[in-house]
C-alpha cells in the first residue's frame, strides 16, 4: 500500500470518526453524572437540521453551529427535565427524544423547503472550510474536546464533583452541593457536544441536511462510550478505530482480496455492534458503568 | 414530594394516561399550527381517512394489528422489569424465519404451511430476544444496550442476506421471491366475500384475529397464571422473587423469549398477510411505536388494544391526511408517538401529580 492511499485512508477515517467522537464525549459527560442518554442520536439529528437551516438562511457556517448547538441543548434540557427534575425513566425519555427528532426534522424540513425533508444545498461560507491539513474547524474543536474533557473531569473540583454525582449522589448532597445543578450542567455540556457532532454532519461533512442523516451514528457513539469505559482518551482511540472500520468498509465495497475473496461490507459494519455486545457480556474485559447512572436521585428518605 | 401519590384505581389506570395523551395531542396540534396548517381540519381529515370509509377502517385495523403485537412484546418484557427496545430487530429476524420456512417447505399444503410460517416467525423472533435476555440474566449486560445493538445487527444481517444470498438473480430489488400462494393468510374482504358480504378491499387479513387472541392469551398468562405471577414478581421486586423461590434469571430469559416471539407477529401480519415476500425495512418503526403503545396501555392487553387502535387511526388517517395536505407528512405519527412516550412514560410522575392536585380537593369534598 503506497503512502498516498494510506494518507487518504487516515483522512477519511478521521472525518468519519469526528461525529462519533463528539457524540461519544457528549454521552461521557452525561453518563458520568449519572444520567443515561440513549438520545444522542436524536440530539445529533436535530442539531444537523437546525445547523443546516440556519447556515442556509444566514450564509454562515458559524451561525449554523450556534443554531445546531442551541437545538441540541434544548433537547438535552427536555431529557434533563424528565430525568433529573421529574425523576422519570431515562431510557424512556431517550427513546422519546430519538423519535421526536426523526419526526420533527422531517416534518419541519418538508414544510419549510418542500424537498422531501432535505435542506437546500449549502455552498461557500455556509459550509465549514478546510483550515488546516485539509480539515475544517469542527474537526479541531472536537479533537480539542478530548483533552479538555480529560482535564476538567479528572483534574478540577467541578469534574470531581460531577463524577461523584454519578457514583454516589447522596454523598455529594450531604456535602451541601446540588446534585440537580451538577447533573443539569452535565446534560447541557452533553447537548453542546451533540450540537457539534450534528453540525459537523450537515455543514462540514455534507452540504446540507438529509432526512435521518445520522443513520445510527448516535448508537455507534454509545457503543464506543461503553468500549472506552467512559473515559476521554480511550474514547478518542475507539472512535478513530470505528472510523477506520467505516472508511475501510467503503473502500472494500466490491473489492476482492487475495486469498479471502470479497469481504461483505456488512460484516465490517456489524463489528462495532458485535464487539460491544461481546464486551458487555464480559468475554473480553469488563465494562462497568458509573454506579448511580440511570437512577434518579431522591433527596429525602 | 417523593411520597407515593395515592390515586383511586380508575384515575390511575384510565385518567392519568388519558390526560397525558390529550396533552400529547395538544402539543402535536401546536406543531401543525407551527407549519401553517389548521389542526381542526387536520383532525377531521384524519378521522375521515381512517374511520370514514370501509377501506380506511380496514387499513386502520391492519396497522393496529402490527401495534398490538409490538405493544404486547414490549409489555411482557416490561412486566418482568425489562425494557425491550429490540422489537424492531426481533421482528426483522422473524421475517427471516418466516421466509426460510415458507420458501423451503413450499410443497406443503396451506393448512400446514401457514402455522409453520407463524412458528418460524415466532421462533426466530424469540431467539433474537432470548440472546439479550440470556446476556442480561447470566452476564449482567444491560438489556437496553444489547437490544439496541441487536437491532442494528439484525438490520445489517438482513441487508447482507437479501442482497447476497436470498435475492433472485434476476431481481434487482433486495427481496426474496414471492411466498407460495397457499401460504398467504387470507384477506378479510376475501373471506367476507365468500359469505356474500361485500366490503372494500384492504390489507386487513386474518392476522388481526391472531393478534386479538395473543392479547387474550397474554392477559391470561400475566394475570391468571403462575408464570405470569412470577414474571410480575421479578419485575416489581427481584429480591422478593428469590425469597419466593423464583429464579429471576430463568424468568428474564422466558420473558424475553415471549417478547421476541410476540414481536414476530409483526412479520406474520406484514409478510404472510400482505407483502407475500421478505423485503427490506418492512418493520418501518412499528417496534419503536410499540413502546408508546405499551406505555399508553399501561402494559395491560386491553389498554394495548385500545392504544393500538389509536395508533392505527393515526397511521391510516395520517396517510390520507398527507395526501390532502402534503405539508403534514406521515412523520407526524412519529412525532405524536415520541410525545406520547415522553408524556405517558418519562413524565408520568408530573401528570400523576397534576391529576392528584385536581382530584384531591374534589375527593375531600365528596367525603364531607
Amino acid at each position: 500500500m503506497d503512502v498516498s492511499v494510506f494518507g487518504g485512508l487516515f483522512d477519511s477515517s478521521l472525518r468519519l470518526s469526528i461525529p462519533l467522537l463528539a457524540a461519544c464525549l457528549a454521552g461521557l459527560w452525561s453518563e458520568r453524572s449519572g444520567v443515561v442518554d440513549i438520545g444522542l442520536e436524536g440530539k445529533m439529528l436535530v442539531a444537523a437540521f437546525a445547523a443546516a437551516a440556519a447556515a442556509h438562511a444566514s450564509g454562515s457556517a458559524w451561525v449554523g453551529l450556534l443554531a445546531g448547538t442551541g437545538a441540541a441543548v434544548a433537547f438535552a434540557l427536555i431529557h434533563g427535565f424528565a430525568s433529573i427534575s421529574q425523576r422519570g425513566n431515562q431510557i424512556v425519555s431517550g427513546v422519546a427524544i430519538n423519535m421526536l427528532a426523526v419526526g420533527l426534522t422531517a416534518i419541519v424540513g418538508n414544510a419549510w423547503y418542500g424537498q422531501g425533508g432535505r435542506t437546500p444545498p449549502l455552498e461557500g461560507a455556509a459550509r465549514f472550510d478546510e483550515i488546516f491539513l485539509g480539515h475544517s474547524a469542527p474537526v479541531f474543536l472536537t479533537l480539542l474536546a478530548v483533552p479538555v474533557t480529560w482535564f476538567v473531569l479528572g483534574k478540577t473540583r467541578f469534574g470531581l464533583r460531577l463524577r461523584a454525582v454519578g457514583e454516589n449522589p447522596a454523598a455529594v448532597d450531604t456535602a451541601g452541593i446540588s446534585v440537580t445543578g451538577l447533573r443539569y450542567a452535565a446534560v447541557i455540556i452533553c447537548g453542546v457536544l451533540c450540537g457539534l457532532a450534528g453540525t459537523y454532519l450537515s455543514v462540514g461533512q455534507s452540504a446540507g441536511f438529509l432526512p435521518n442523516m445520522t443513520a445510527g451514528k448516535g448508537f455507534i457513539a454509545l457503543a464506543a462510550l461503553i468500549f472506552a469505559k467512559w473515559r476521554a482518551w480511550p474514547a478518542l482511540f475507539t472512535c478513530f478505530l470505528f472510523g477506520v472500520l467505516d472508511a475501510v468498509a467503503i473502500r472494500l465495497q466490491g473489492v476482492s482480496l487475495p486469498g479471502i475473496g470479497e469481504v461483505p461490507v456488512q460484516a465490517i459494519q456489524a463489528l462495532p455492534y458485535l464487539l460491544t455486545v461481546i464486551l458487555l457480556a464480559g468475554v473480553i474485559g469488563k465494562a462497568i458503568p458509573p454506579r448511580a447512572s440511570g437512577s434518579p436521585y431522591v433527596k429525602e428518605r | 414530594m417523593s411520597a407515593p401519590i395515592d390515586l383511586p384505581k380508575w384515575a390511575d389506570t384510565a385518567l392519568v394516561p388519558a390526560v397525558s395523551v390529550v396533552a400529547a395531542f395538544l402539543v402535536a396540534g401546536l406543531v401543525v399550527v407551527g407549519i401553517g396548517e389548521s389542526p381542526l381540519t387536520a383532525t377531521r381529515l384524519l378521522l375521515q381517512g381512517s374511520l370514514g370509509t370501509g377501506e380506511g377502517l380496514g387499513f386502520t385495523l391492519f396497522y393496529a394489528t402490527n401495534f398490538i403485537f409490538t405493544g404486547l412484546a414490549v409489555a411482557v418484557a416490561y412486566h418482568a422489569g425489562l425494557f425491550n427496545i429490540g422489537a424492531e430487530g426481533q421482528a426483522t429476524l422473524a421475517g427471516l424465519g418466516t421466509a426460510l420456512v415458507l420458501l423451503n417447505f413450499s410443497f406443503l399444503p396451506g393448512f400446514l404451511l401457514i402455522p409453520l410460517g407463524i412458528l418460524g416467525a415466532a421462533a426466530f423472533g424469540a431467539l433474537w430476544g432470548a440472546i439479550p435476555g440470556y446476556l442480561q440474566a447470566k452476564r449482567g449486560s444491560h438489556i437496553v444496550i444489547t437490544t439496541i445493538m441487536f437491532n442494528w445487527l439484525a438490520s445489517v444481517l438482513i441487508v447482507y442476506l437479501l442482497v447476497n444470498v436470498l435475492r433472485e438473480p434476476t431481481n434487482m430489488n433486495p427481496e426474496t421471491r414471492a411466498f407460495p400462494e397457499q401460504s398467504q393468510i387470507p384477506f378479510v374482504h376475501e373471506i367476507l366475500a365468500v359469505f356474500g358480504i361485500e366490503v372494500a378491499p384492504s390489507q386487513l387479513n386474518l392476522t388481526f384475529f391472531l393478534a386479538l387472541a395473543a392479547a387474550y392469551a397474554i392477559w391470561l398468562l400475566i394475570y391468571r397464571s403462575r408464570l405470569g405471577y412470577a414474571i410480575r414478581t421479578v419485575g416489581s421486586n427481584p429480591t422478593a422473587a428469590v425469597y419466593a423461590g423464583i429464579s429471576p434469571a430463568r424468568i428474564i430469559v422466558i420473558a424475553m423469549v415471549l417478547s421476541g416471539a410476540l414481536a414476530g407477529g409483526l412479520a406474520v401480519n406484514e409478510l404472510m398477510g400482505y407483502q407475500h415476500r421478505l423485503l427490506l425495512e418492512f418493520t418501518s418503526g412499528y417496534g419503536f411505536v410499540g413502546i408508546a403503545v405499551a406505555l399508553m396501555g399501561r402494559a395491560h392487553p386491553l389498554g394495548i388494544i385500545l392504544a393500538s387502535l389509536l395508533f392505527g387511526i393515526l397511521y391510516q388517517g395520517g396517510a390520507e391526511l398527507s395526501f390532502e395536505r402534503p405539508a403534514i407528512t406521515r412523520d407526524m405519527v412519529v412525532v405524536i408517538g415520541g410525545i406520547i412516550i415522553l408524556f405517558a412514560g418519562a413524565l408520568e410522575g408530573l401528570f400523576r401529580r397534576i391529576v392528584a392536585r385536581v382530584l384531591t380537593p374534589a375527593m375531600r369534598q365528596a367525603r364531607a
